[in-house]
């Protein structure tokens, strides 16, 4: 029985992997050993790098930003479902590890989060959209993108990122519906971390299962524990499946918990209990697959020691990489916002960096 | 030459695009069977097919919140809002995402679209149909914005719009569709941004229109030449890029300018076009600069619509009264 599960919902979420760490009876996962401990790795670095941004922040080394932490079960076992050479992620602000399984990487992300622009810009082969900070309006984004491809014969799928908050948008509802109509080959991975800043998800509708909304679209919706990297990864495998095959989208309901602040302007002490952060914290989606990992022999205390030094190098490296640059000055203003800019903003981009128009 | 009104102009730009590049997809409500409500893309689906020339659902954050999808997969969306009205609706895709993708993406996701949207007055449409709302626009840097007041602009502008890299919001007329006909090249041609046209040359004052408001411009202009003032038509044709050195040319020559458009006062475009000439021809002005314009209240319900869209009448007293001051 799974840990995460609403209290207000006796709808039972897919789980595979018990709190003990033990697999469900018969499951014969689709990670095979080495992507298994590919997701380790992620998940560990996700954890370890967001306690490192953290404390970039409280010195003043960057802007605010969000942790993935607690939802790295949810990201990652999502994301592990993708093939990163065809199919594309259209992310919104916390599935860092998600992102980086498709190509992008640590420096850019502390680029974008110390305020270069150039910390957005996703290289050729690197297939995902830029952060999306106007919530849900990467929905149609996701459907159109999914559609566009198909449109030009290829089979790849699309996972659209968004939560419990962005579910309350209008382009929530507006972006299912044109995919069910479409067939669109995306899946809609709703990441129900329980808060919406200070909101709960009691406040923020008044549905008890967000995975059901799928019937009224046309296209199958399903409820999985999200801090079950087997039963979010089994889920999205499945759905990736069905897009591919040109049955259309899912929606993927994966109940989790934010365990950190919303970001790091937040304090959530003023609003989340002691007591419930506690009992969640039993059911940190890290711990379980490390007991799982120990039960296999797939990975001992000594080698966990070996990895969590080597991903605090990577991320030093990243820090430093971020750091080294430029900082950028008012050309970049100007730089992009068109391909043939108008004069009078060619006229403003000359006095704003006295260079020439 | 082909003599064509402005509706058939844009069926006949969509359908020579469509057959030069197959990256172009039409998106819109009613489009396809139905050929549109103004007929605007009548035989295309037939044409082109149903994956070229879609039906969408009633929802415009999504026809243009999924053209941004497309034109990140590398194709060409042509999204069409039913009417302008109806933008603000998809207000927050347009301005938050579609102007700025490119800029965010730092290059990576230009948006090669082309926005078509129907506005403007008189035309007897239910409320909400007809404002005129393209000063909202102007500020989602990124977007182009055109405005075409001839069926040959009409054609020639929505093919340099559609070949532009960069997002384009192009404004249709609604009471031109039928009732502007001019002559339209067969050959291809394109009309570039950000250079206005002469509509009628003038010495005493220029009257500076765009869209449906030019013609009003031009009946005005006449009427006021029989009472003895020469008065120029310009048609600015893009709101962005915006033509200064022939708004600076025209004040210079005439040293006096009226602004008219269908929008409201406070705020609308007629207002940047008067800090414009303040600064570029300062010292040719012989007189205040005039506007008539909607007022500041919302578009009202169709009986009283000709007290509110500016009319031949309420422009000849704005020219004598600039002429006059």
């Amino acid at each position: 029985v799974s840990t995460v599960s609403d209290p207000r919902s006796n709808e039972a979420p897919l789980c595979l992997l018990a709190s003990d760490g033990t697999l469900a009876e018969g499951h014969a996962p689709a990670l095979d050993d080495r992507e298994l401990l590919s997701a380790w790795r992620a998940m560990l670095l996700s954890r370890a790098f967001d306690e490192r941004c953290f404390s970039l922040q409280r010195q003043g080394r960057l802007g605010t930003f969000s942790t993935v932490h607690g939802e790295e079960a949810a990201v990652i076992g999502s994301a592990w479902a993708l093939d990163p050479s065809r199919d594309w992620i259209v992310p919104q602000y916390r599935e860092l590890p998600a992102m980086l399984h498709q190509g992008y990487t640590l420096t850019r992300f502390l680029q974008y989060f110390t305020g270069d622009p150039a910390g957005n810009f996703m290289p050729e082969g690197v297939n995902v959209l830029p952060f999306q900070i106007s919530l849900a309006a990467q929905l149609p984004h996701a459907v159109g993108l999914a559609w566009g491809l198909r449109h030009q014969g290829s089979d790849a799928a699309v996972i659209a990122y968004f939560g419990d908050g962005a579910s309350s948008e209008g382009d929530t509802h507006e972006a299912m519906n044109l995919a069910g109509l479409r067939r669109a080959p995306v899946v809609f991975l709703l990441k129900n971390n329980g808060w919406a800043i200070s909101t709960p998800v009691a406040k923020q509708t008044a549905g008890l299962s967000f995975a059901a909304r799928a019937a009224g679209y046309g296209f199958p919706g399903e409820l999985v524990d999200g801090n079950d990297l087997f039963a979010v990864h089994d889920a999205t495998h499945r759905a990736v499946e069905r897009a591919r095959a040109g049955e259309g989208p899912t929606l993927i309901e994966a109940r989790t918990y934010r365990m950190g602040a919303h970001n790091t302007a937040d304090d959530p002490t003023r609003y989340v209990d002691p007591a419930e952060l506690e009992r969640r914290r039993a059911a940190d989606p890290i711990d379980r697959l490390r007991r799982y990992l120990l039960n296999r022999g797939l990975i001992d205390a000594g080698s966990e020691t070996e990895l969590a030094a080597e991903l605090g190098q990577e991320i030093e490296v990243a820090v430093r990489a971020s750091e080294g640059g430029p900082r950028p000055g008012p050309a970049a203003l100007f730089a992009h916002v068109y391909a043939t800019p108008p004069q009078r903003v060619r006229d403003q981009r000359s006095e704003a960096t006295g260079e020439p128009g | 030459m082909a003599v064509m009104n402005m509706v058939e102009a844009i069926r006949s730009c969509l359908s020579d695009e469509m057959q030069r590049d197959e990256r172009i997809m039409l998106l819109g409500q009613d489009i396809g069977v139905n050929g549109g409500v103004f007929r605007a893309t009548e035989g295309l689906q037939e044409r082109f097919g149903a994956d070229r020339v879609v039906d969408m659902p009633l929802a415009e954050g999504v026809i243009i919140g999924s053209a941004v999808g497309l034109a990140c997969s590398g194709l060409l969306p042509i999204p069409e809002l039913q009417f302008l009205g109806f933008g603000s609706q998809a207000f927050h895709q347009i301005e938050g995402q579609v102007a700025r993708m490119r800029f965010r993406s730092q290059g990576r996701y230009p948006m090669s679209m082309v926005i078509r949207a129907p506005f403007g007055g008189n035309v007897r449409t239910p409320e909400m149909h007809s404002d005129a709302h393209e000063a909202k626009y102007v500020n989602a840097a990124g977007l182009k914005i055109l405005m075409p007041a001839t069926a040959r602009d009409a054609k020639g502008l929505l093919a340099e719009a559609i070949r532009d890299p960069d997002p384009v919001l192009f404004c249709e007329p609604l009471r031109g569709y039928r009732l502007i006909r001019d002559e339209v090249p067969e050959k291809d041609y394109t009309v570039p941004f950000g250079q206005a046209r002469i509509a009628r040359e003038g010495d005493d004052l220029v009257i500076v229109a765009w869209s449906a408001a030019v013609v009003i411009a031009e009946k005005a202009a006449e009427l006021a030449a029989a009472e003895g003032y020469s008065v120029a038509v310009l048609d600015l044709r893009s709101l962005v890029p915006l033509d200064t050195d022939a708004l600076r040319e025209a004040v210079a020559r005439c040293g006096r300018a009226l602004v008219v458009h269908e929008a409201t006062l406070t705020g609308g475009f007629g207002a940047e076009i008067v800090a414009t000439i303040q600064q570029e021809a300062f010292w040719s002005l012989q007189a205040p600069i005039g506007r008539v314009t909607a007022p500041d209240t919302p578009y009202p319900i169709a009986s009283v619509e000709e007290f509110y869209v500016p009319s031949v009448e309420r422009v000849l007293a704005g020219v004598r009264a600039v002429i006059e001051a």
